[in-house]
């Protein structure tokens, strides 16, 4: 939070669960409404909204709540350095390019003139005078924009290496100061247009490059607040105190209560409840605590409030765990070198190698003097204009993400696709994942038996109650006493009888012990004076999870079913979805072990998980996937995210993906084959500043053009 | 030919306007919301008017 000197708040927050045009509104128009807020804005790409009102301070914890009570998720948020610094870069890129584009526009508008005619018909002074004028353009306008290039290439001379910028500055550089040179000298080989012209179409590659990369960079922040926050620590005189979370140590007592996350690792002193452990197991169904169980940090207290002594701090909990595996395994996967740059590698030394060929070869063989050697130098490195190269990968990344955008799917890292269109095998999580991560009710029950289960079960926010009350539509049975027992189940009186929902021996030990056991998810109702009735749920697969395995093996993707649940259900899901290798039961750091095993065997590997457990795999593999369901630090770990019930965009991302990766290697190829014709005319000195710029713009459009295929064929 | 003395700079003085408005838009934060910016024009902004009207005022980030 910020406030300036004459009583202006702001304040910045991220915002989760916002997902459509509407939510922008219920937002900000529920912020208005409190007669303080002077402007409350939700940045929609960001996620971050942020709020400015007068006067006093502790309002802001108002705000909060008020958009917390809308539904949304408020995260604090710190305006940390490095998003700050991926912002002006943005904003840097776009203005360099808008001064470009005004340069290569204007300049263009003069050298139409300068291509129609020549030197007789518009005479020396003429051409001198619109030569002048290029220059007056062009040159501050490099001097701009080229910077974005400068710098790079600086960087990397002074690094002792070459990458991409070091043939494009050049070429700029020398460029433009020959073209002045001739333009003192009243020559003809003036080149400003085709340098602008190379600048801004390389720009408008940067730009799109840096757009698909953006939401890969917020990763990191968005993880460490996810970390960051407060906890209650119990006093010795019985009071309790709000500290940070980095300032809990061992051997405190934290109070934690329901609906709260537990801060640390630590184990119950005092208090029953449940515990919602999805986060660190992946476990669907909430877990019984009591007395001397153990608890971990970023599982949430779903019951009753409990004290917890810390055994762990923050730092060294199973959570700080995860986060320094997923640390681990993006350094790994830093390793990987793009498409991109692999060709750029190749490009420049073979450039620079023609260039000064031509530039000696004219000079000291082909006995012309230096100045006309020189030219056809700098011909060379124009016309071999990276500008293609450049544009053929970020135009279709672009294209591709608008495409899967449309289909719901959320690529958040720039190379993703061209990692995807390589992978070999896929692992699934499987709750959340294979399957919807909720339960709900199977088979068909007595109506009344289930009126009165849905009834009480409305009371509770169990997950399998809710699932249960979801499932009835109809009125409710009035009841009375309605109680909630941690770990047992719930208790009721209707019209005098005893009524009880919940575990099998909380309902039903006595009555009925024969009944055979079921290895699933049951839920049990007893009315007094009657046979209890049994509920059986389970968690459904998604519906179309069979199909998109089958289909992902017929592209030669083999399928691994991966999960902390329980083995002899992850083997049942498996033979059910078809899957053949399956590995149930294991931590996080056990998954993690598995996927480096895959690896080692030269395995590209998809992830696709929802859950906390599964965030170090996601950011372990090679490309990794998250549903929209999943928690955010999956979605953070993740390359992709895809939205709603269904598992298909696993599939239709990866066609994508393949189909566009043959789209950038067609591009490449395209300017390859531009060049081949190219070089050897400039080679021989035969190109002009038309032929120059022609062969260059039309190289660049038609690289685009090629893209657009994406848009047109189908899958 | 001596038209072109005062068509050259006129064009370049349009085009130079063009750049300042873009640089301005750029300035004043209208490029860094592309997403929401595409969403919010389906909304009903008359539904409710704000209670503060200077808001319209653009703010430098």
């Amino acid at each position: 939070m910020q406030q300036d000197k004459e009583g202006q708040n702001r304040l910045t927050v991220l915002v989760s669960g916002a997902t459509c045009a509407g939510c922008i509104q219920k937002i900000e128009s529920r912020l208005a409404r409190e007669p303080d807020v002077s402007e409350a804005r939700l940045n929609f790409s960001t996620r971050r909204l942020s709020i400015e009102w007068r006067g006093n301070t502790a309002r802001s914890n108002d705000f909060v709540k008020a958009v917390k009570a809308l539904g949304y998720g408020v995260l604090p948020f710190d305006a940390g350095a490095a998003r700050q610094e991926s912002e002006n870069e943005e904003k840097f890129l776009l203005l360099c390019l808008g001064v470009a584009g005004f340069a290569m526009g204007n300049i263009m508008m003069i050298s139409v003139g300068l291509w129609a005619s020549d030197a007789e018909t518009m005479g020396l002074a003429t051409r001198d005078l619109m030569h002048w004028i290029s220059a007056l353009i062009a040159l501050p306008a490099i001097a701009f924009s080229g910077r974005v290039f400068f710098r790079s290439a600086f960087k990397a001379l002074l690094g002792g290496h070459t990458n991409m910028d070091v043939p494009i500055s050049l070429a700029l550089l020398l460029a433009s100061g020959m073209s002045l040179f001739e333009t003192f000298h009243h020559g003809e080989h003036v080149y400003f247009d085709s340098a602008v012209m190379l600048m801004f179409f390389l720009l408008v590659g940067r730009y799109l490059d840096f757009r698909a990369r953006k939401n890969a960079r917020s990763t990191a922040t968005d993880l460490l607040s996810t970390l960051s926050g407060f906890a209650n620590v119990l006093q010795d005189d019985g009071s309790l105190k709000t500290v940070p979370i980095r300032s809990v140590a061992e051997g405190m007592r934290v109070r934690v209560n329901a609906g709260d996350k537990f801060p640390v690792d630590g184990h119950v002193i005092e208090g029953s409840s449940l515990v919602d452990t999805s986060l660190v197991t992946g476990e669907s169904l909430p877990r019984d605590v009591e007395k001397g169980s153990d608890v971990y940090a970023g599982t949430m207290n779903l019951s009753a409030p409990l004290t917890i002594e810390v055994a762990k701090a923050a730092e060294d909990s199973l959570l700080a765990d995860i986060v320094r595996l997923m640390e681990k395994a993006g350094q790994g996967q830093a390793q990987y070198v793009r498409l991109a740059d692999r060709a750029a590698r190749l490009y420049t030394p073979v450039v620079h190698t023609l260039a000064g060929l031509a530039f000696f070869g004219w000079w000291l063989i082909g006995g012309l003097d230096w100045q006309s050697a020189l030219m056809i130098a700098i011909t060379v490195l124009i016309i071999t204009c990276p500008c293609a190269l450049g544009l053929a990968v970020p135009v279709v990344q672009v294209l591709a993400s608008g495409r899967l955008m449309k289909g719901g799917i959320l690529l958040k890292s720039g190379d993703a696709l061209e990692r995807l269109s390589g992978v070999d095998m896929a692992l699934f999580d499987k709750t959340g994942t294979l399957t919807l991560g909720r339960p709900q009710l199977e088979g068909i029950y007595p109506p009344e038996a289930l009126q009165m289960a849905a009834s009480i079960a409305s009371h509770s926010t169990h997950p399998l109650s809710k699932a249960l009350a979801a499932h009835y539509e109809g009125p409710l049975l009035p009841l009375e006493d309605v109680h909630e027992h941690p770990g047992q189940g719930l208790s009721a009186a209707y019209e005098g009888k005893a009524v009880r929902l919940g575990r099998r021996d909380w309902c039903a030990s006595e009555q009925n012990p024969d009944d055979p056991a079921h290895s699933g998810l049951e839920l049990w109702l007893s009315v007094e004076g009657q046979r209890p009735q049994r509920f059986i749920l389970s968690d459904q697969p998604r519906e179309d999870a069979r199909s998109v395995i089958e289909r992902l093996q017929a592209q030669g993707v083999e399928p691994v079913l991966l999960s902390g649940d329980r083995d002899e259900i992850v083997q049942a899901v498996a033979k059910n979805m078809g899957i053949s290798q399956a590995y149930g039961g294991k931590t996080p750091p056990e998954k993690f072990e598995i996927l480096e095993g895959f690896k080692a065997q030269g395995h590209k590997v998809l992830m696709i998980g929802d859950g906390l457990n599964d965030a170090p795999v996601l950011a372990g593999a090679d490309v990794s996937m998250a549903p929209g369901s999943a928690i955010d630090m999956a979605q953070n770990a993740a390359d992709i995210v895809f939205m709603g019930d269904r598992l298909s965009p696993v599939y239709e991302s990866l066609s994508i993906a393949r189909h566009s990766q043959s789209l950038v290697k067609q591009n490449f190829a395209l300017a390859v084959a531009y060049n081949m014709v190219a070089i050897p005319l400039a080679l021989g000195g035969f190109v002009t500043p038309l032929i120059a710029a022609l062969a260059m713009s039309g190289s660049s459009l038609l690289v685009i053009a090629n893209s657009f295929r994406l848009k047109w064929t189908s899958l | 030919m001596s038209v072109l003395l005062y068509m050259i700079p006129l064009a370049l003085l349009l085009g130079l306007c063009g750049l300042a408005a873009f640089i301005w838009s750029l300035k004043s934060g209208q490029y860094e919301d592309m997403e929401g910016a595409a969403r919010r024009i389906l909304l009903d902004d008359d539904e409710e008017p704000p209670h503060n009207t200077d808001q319209s005022e653009n703010k430098a980030p």
